[in-house]
């Protein structure tokens, strides 16, 4: 299948991408070092609710970067405030190195998906699309055959093309949020930045789109950032992940970093099931009442009282109650489905609220136990991460 | 054989649900008592006084029909009644639209105050709005006397018939937009600026085909009352026959002179005005559900 652009001056990013043979891949900015998009001490408040708190970040050129927090921590308004939808109270917006701040956000030339859609109701498809080029000013306007051709690369491109003629209202949530896409990326924007793209969308369809845009970005290298407060999600389909909570980032990182050495408490909480254990750091052990269990992190700076997370499958169950090692807990449930069994426990220490833990364990591991409900085990975690407790 | 009683199902109204089955139906009785009482409300408050208005205007036939309608006074009411409207529904509805943007699609200071304002002409009697009008500029007002020195007629003249109308009027288009900009968000809006629209181009191939059909509706209520409209003109007009009478004030004088068939002839002008009102009103909202629907 070969594609001509014969009547087209500019050669922007989507042409090149366009035109060239399948199985090729295209890196326009192959090679260049720079950042597309820096944000620099960005303050924004409504109110007295403080939305960004003195945020700094820089987006690498073509890298799919991801805004990851709880509803409410600034990303939404962070990705608002670099389209220019919202102004910053105070700090600078940079594209391409140039300050930005000041520039409207029609000349800012930045491609927006909206969480739903926001595809123009009474458009067709294809009018949707080529939306952008028809309000072009004259001089710059592409001619109809232009559009045209440029409008149906774009659909095939999303693998739309057979509902050209169609209304938004007579698309499923999936495909009207892949002709927003097409219908931002018509106009060759510097960065892409999607609002929370597959928020809308029931659990099948947004694991399809997040593998199809993962595949998009690819082939195609723009600079995108994409807002989600869906922890796997933004693993799953991001070169970076940046961590925001109450306006300020808390981490920045591969999501693999981000993962396995979570810097915060926060960051440790947010990306997955956690276990915690109060206690004081005793040397190599965490003393945590009666008990005292290895943390196994000489490096860890952290001493007096400390909070130790371990995710579930960081934890060991242990039958033998005569074992000094680890936490005398009783076993509440067992859910053994899948390849995986959860196990969930309660401890009491007489004062408190019962605490609660969750344990992931192999299955063939859950048979050569055979717990039982009520049985008492001690957890022994293969290792504790450690931050210092907060004085409230 | 599932699938068919689904698809059956599904094409009937839950109206006719409820009809179908024997839980849910209601009583002969009770269906039918509630039926005739609403239709002889319906006939006695409604169709009775619309069929009188008919009968006693062609009482005396149709040569002293037409000739009440074809009568000079009659005319120049037909105009000035087409000419109020015709200022103050363009103007209501530029001012309707603009007010409806600016407080569905944005957050300023004193919007509560706007929207309230707004309601204002509704809450209002009407003989206090034309009342406002005589404050202001009548001979006694605050503006009558600079008026008089300079020789501008508005009180007891066209421009004070034309005020009266718009200030009624006010409300319906602007009312009738603000629930449904508000309902259909900004985004849109902020999906066409950010593809490189101009605020005009964003609201003329974004907004206004959105807002369409219930812009249409609007105006149509608006003209409906701008041409009906009797309190607050009839205060501000001075009753200054073949000069200063709108129709539904036309209607009043010849009554007070005991012509019924000629009063009752240009009130049919009115009536067949609401019928037709109605009838488009009815085609708009059939549309607009329509295109709700798609």
């Amino acid at each position: 299948m070969e594609r001509h652009f014969d009547g087209l001056s500019a050669n922007g990013l989507i042409q090149t991408f366009l035109s060239s043979p399948p199985g090729t891949e295209v890196n326009v900015f192959c090679g260049i070092e720079d950042m597309s998009i820096q944000v620099n001490n960005i303050n924004k408040r409504f109110g007295d609710f403080v939305a960004l708190d003195d945020v700094s970040l820089d987006f690498p050129s073509g890298e799919l970067t991801a805004l990851l927090g709880p509803s409410g921590c600034g990303k939404t308004t962070l990705l608002r405030v670099i389209a220019g939808l919202e102004w910053a109270d105070s700090g600078r917006v940079l594209l391409e190195g140039e300050d930005a701040s000041a520039t409207h956000v029609r000349e800012r030339n930045v491609g927006f998906v909206f969480q739903h859609y926001a595809l123009f109701r009474h458009m067709t498809v294809f009018e949707n699309v080529a939306f952008g080029l028809r309000v072009k000013p004259r001089r710059e306007r592409p001619s109809e055959a232009v559009i045209r051709r440029k409008v149906g690369d774009l659909l095939d491109l999303v693998q739309l093309g057979w509902l050209a003629d169609r209304f938004p209202s007579q698309l499923s949530g999936g495909q009207r949020q892949r002709i927003a896409l097409a219908r931002a990326l018509a106009v060759e924007p510097r960065v892409l930045l999607l609002d929370e793209p597959f928020g809308a969308l029931d659990a099948k369809v947004r694991k399809e789109l997040r593998r199809w845009l993962r595949r998009l970005h690819d082939e195609l290298h723009i600079t995108s950032i994409f807002v989600t407060h869906d922890q796997e999600e933004a693993l799953e389909v991001s070169d970076r992940v940046v961590l925001m909570n109450h306006g300020k980032v808390e981490q920045i990182g591969t999501p693999q970093e981000v993962y396995e050495h979570p810097a915060t408490p926060f960051v440790y909480g947010f990306l997955g099931a956690v276990n915690l254990f109060h206690g004081r750091v005793e040397g190599e052990h965490l003393a945590v009442g009666d008990a005292r269990l290895q943390h196994g992190d000489a490096a860890q700076a952290v001493s007096g009282d400390a909070v130790g997370f371990a995710r579930p499958h960081e934890l060991e169950i242990v039958t033998d109650l005569s074992s000094d090692e680890g936490l005398e807990a009783i076993v509440a449930r067992v859910l053994s489905f899948g390849a995986t069994a959860r196990i969930e426990l309660y401890a009491e220490n007489g004062i408190d609220e019962p605490l609660h833990y969750e344990v992931e364990l192999p299955r063939a591991r859950i048979s050569e136990l055979n717990l039982q409900p009520e049985q008492r085990v001690r957890l022994v975690p293969a290792k504790l991460k450690l931050f210092e407790r907060k004085t409230a | 054989m599932a699938g068919t009683v689904a698809a059956r199902w599904q094409g009937e109204s839950l109206a006719e649900r409820y009809e179908s089955s024997t839980a849910t139906r209601e009583p002969a009785l009770v269906k039918w008592s509630i039926i005739a009482v609403s239709l002889t409300f319906f006939a006695v408050f409604l169709l009775l006084p619309l069929a009188a208005v008919f009968t006693e205007a062609l009482r005396k036939g149709w040569d002293v029909y037409f000739a009440a309608l074809a009568e000079p006074d009659a005319l120049s009411a037909v105009r000035l009644t087409l000419l109020a409207a015709a200022i103050a529904v363009p103007l209501n509805l530029v001012f309707g639209v603009a007010a409806a943007w600016a407080i569905a699609k944005f957050q300023f200071r004193g919007k509560q105050l706007l929207i309230t304002l707004i309601d204002l002409p509704f809450s209002v009697s009407p003989v206090i709005a034309g009342l406002i009008y005589v404050l202001i500029f009548g001979l006694q007002g605050w503006c009558g006397p600079w008026l008089q020195e300079h020789d501008i007629k508005v009180l007891f003249a066209v421009p004070g018939i034309v005020l009266a109308t718009i200030f009624v009027t006010f409300p319906f288009v602007a009312r009738e937009l603000i629930p449904l900009m508000e309902a259909q968000g900004k985004e849109e809006e902020e999906a066409a600026i950010v593809l490189g629209a101009s605020g005009w181009l964003t609201f003329w191939h974004v907004t206004l085909p959105n807002i369409k059909w219930g812009l249409i509706y609007g105006v149509i209520l608006c003209n409906a009352r701008a041409m009906g409209e009797f309190g607050a003109v009839s205060v501000v007009s001075g009753h200054i026959r073949g000069l200063t009478n709108t129709l539904p004030l036309h209607v009043e004088i010849l009554y007070n002179e005991y012509q019924f068939a000629a009063a009752f002839a240009v009130a049919s002008l009115l009536a067949l005005l609401a019928l037709l009102t109605l009838a488009v009103k009815t085609f708009v909202e059939w549309q607009a559900s329509r295109h709700f629907e798609d």
